[in-house]
């Protein structure tokens, strides 16, 4: 994939390794599938400490798998009336639909939204100005929650578009201070990667094929 | 004021006139002390983290119930991005990756429902696709909701004026083979129709043949990796639409990789804003959900500062006024404060 990037004519290697990724990637899909199934059934039969909440995630982790192949529930297209199975697995009123909209859906929202809570309670607990970094750090998340919102409209009015929170948020913190310090970690992380790469290629570092350095 | 007692006479009090049990009192410090210990108490009792929950609870219910809305300005990398699309000559080719699934949908689906009404509106041509499995069925719903019923009258035709890709696994690589050739990732749309077959995939081979990508990200894979393995080779305008946490990684890219970012719930209200200002016709309070939600996102930020304020001064006050096993600062008749265990006897 390297060569590939110096010379349009190799530029088929890339491709060829990137269809075996997709190929390994579909098969690992497998791979994890059964895995699942193996590690909780396993759980299940021992009766180990926890095991209800594995027959709660091999029992969503099956029916879902069912009624996914089976398209369980949908409805015929008019391209092809004739084929039960010619509709896509997610279509309403499919079970796969079901599960998602009814499951999926408000599950995953619900989880999200938790955060809310949590994050306000750990605002309260343990954003304390403790140190000059942490008092830094403080006041620029008051002047994003300020510059985020209509607060630091109302209270910034007086001195105008181009001094108000959401300009310092925007064009001071997000801009200049965030993005400066964000290039240069990724300048940091890309040329660590180019020297641990060619570490690699050249043999000097063989930690990857379990040897000692 | 004193409230120790004077003399020429030395006693074993006068002796402890060093300790701070013993300082003379002003009345100002009494009431500062006291109102700090009655502080320092509630700080170190730790308040039960459910009066927290419930004031969050009502700071984002109460403006969810009532709906209340307030302006907002499009700022620079809004307009950006709103200002391309309006550039563009009508049929421009657009591909949308939506890369978010139903958890990060309430942030992130205002955004697509709005980039979906522009491109609709200026009469691009709309590709869809997605790197993340559970995202299928909300671009479904936002088709459905966008295209087919709110632009009935322009009788937007599938295959001619927006198609959906579908979902494909493989992550980066997956942007790779868009980037490269994206036939070969996509051999079918989503309804499994070959691409042979759908006159607007005339002449589209991979992400160069597009005018613009639209990518809306809510993590891995996502924008950072489109533009680290796609548009930074083909050199493809992007613009993005991201969650809150993603948008700082994100500014490093502007404006050479990324023309502008909408992020989070306040990028979609900017953008709703413009595309209001622009199409009247968008305008309507229901079809505006990312302003609705600055109203509960205000109130949140106002309890968050309210807490992290609050936080801070019981920290400052447990500094100057710590407990201790006599009881608080000096005044050592407060014998309620248990010992700590292991601390001094």
């Amino acid at each position: 994939m390297v060569v590939s990037f110096f010379s349009p004519r190799l530029e088929w290697m890339s491709a060829v390794v990137e269809s075996w990724f997709l190929i390994l990637a579909a098969i690992a899909m497998l791979l994890g599938g059964a895995n699942l199934f193996m590690h909780h059934s396993n759980l299940i039969y021992n009766q180990k400490p926890g095991w209800g909440y594995s027959a709660l995630t091999l029992a969503g982790f099956l029916i879902t798998l069912v009624a996914g192949l089976l398209k369980l529930g949908v409805p015929l297209t008019p391209q092809f009336p004739e084929h039960a199975w010619a509709g896509s697995f997610e279509e309403q009123p499919g079970v796969i639909w079901w599960l998602y909209e009814y499951i999926i859906k408000p599950s995953t929202s619900t989880m999200f939204a938790l955060l809310s809570f949590f994050v306000a309670s750990a605002a309260f607990r343990a954003f304390r100005a403790k140190s000059t970094e942490a008092a830094l750090l403080l006041v620029t998340a008051l002047i994003v929650l300020l510059g985020r919102s209509y607060a630091g409209t109302i209270l910034s009015a007086p001195v105008g578009d181009a001094y108000s929170f959401a300009a310092l948020t925007d064009f001071v913190i997000m801009s200049v201070i965030n993005t400066s310090g964000q290039r240069a970690i990724v300048i940091g992380i890309a040329l660590g990667v180019a020297a641990t790469s060619l570490r690699i290629l050249l043999g000097m570092d063989r930690s990857y094929l379990g040897a000692d350095e | 004021m004193s409230s120790t007692p004077s003399g020429p006479t030395t006693s074993k009090a006068d002796d402890d006139q060093s300790s701070p049990s013993r300082q003379p009192l002003h009345w100002g410090h009494l009431v500062a002390e006291n109102g700090g210990y009655l502080l320092a108490r509630l700080g170190a009792a730790n308040i039960d983290r459910r009066w927290i929950f419930l004031l969050m609870l009502l700071a984002v219910g109460i403006p969810v119930l009532t709906k209340a809305t307030f302006p907002e300005k499009p700022t620079a990398n809004v307009k950006a991005v709103f200002n391309h699309i309006e550039e563009l000559k009508p049929g421009s080719r657009v591909l949308v990756s939506m890369d978010y699934d139903p958890a990060s949908a309430a942030e992130l689906n205002p955004m697509a429902v709005s980039f979906l009404r522009h491109l609709a509106s200026r009469g691009h041509k709309i590709y869809l696709m997605t790197l993340w499995p559970a995202a299928s069925p909300l671009i479904n719903e936002n088709t459905n909701e966008v295209l087919n019923d709110e632009f009935a009258e322009k009788n937007l035709e599938y295959g001619k004026d927006w198609m959906f890709l579908g979902y494909q696994a493989g992550e980066v690589v997956a942007i790779k083979k868009v980037a490269d050739n994206l036939r070969a990732l996509f051999p079918t749309d989503a309804r499994g129709t070959s691409l042979e077959k759908i006159p607007m995939m005339e002449g589209i081979h991979s992400l160069k043949d597009f005018d613009l990508l639209l990518n809306v990200s809510a993590g891995y894979p996502g924008a950072k990796e489109w533009v680290q393995y796609a548009t930074t080779t083909t050199r493809t305008p992007m613009a993005v639409g991201c969650t809150g946490v993603q948008g700082p990684q994100l500014y490093p890219y502007i404006p050479d990789r990324v023309l502008g970012i909408l992020a989070a719930i306040k990028g979609a209200a900017e953008y709703e804003a413009a595309l209001s200002e622009k199409y009247p016709r968008f305008a309507e309070p229901r079809l505006n959900e990312g302003l609705q939600r600055m109203g509960p996102q205000l109130w949140a930020h106002l309890l968050m500062i309210c807490l992290i304020v609050a936080g801070n001064i019981l920290y400052v006050l447990s500094r100057c006024f710590p407990l201790n096993v006599y009881g608080v600062g000096a005044n050592s008749h407060r014998a309620d404060v248990t010992p700590a265990p292991g601390g001094p006897a």
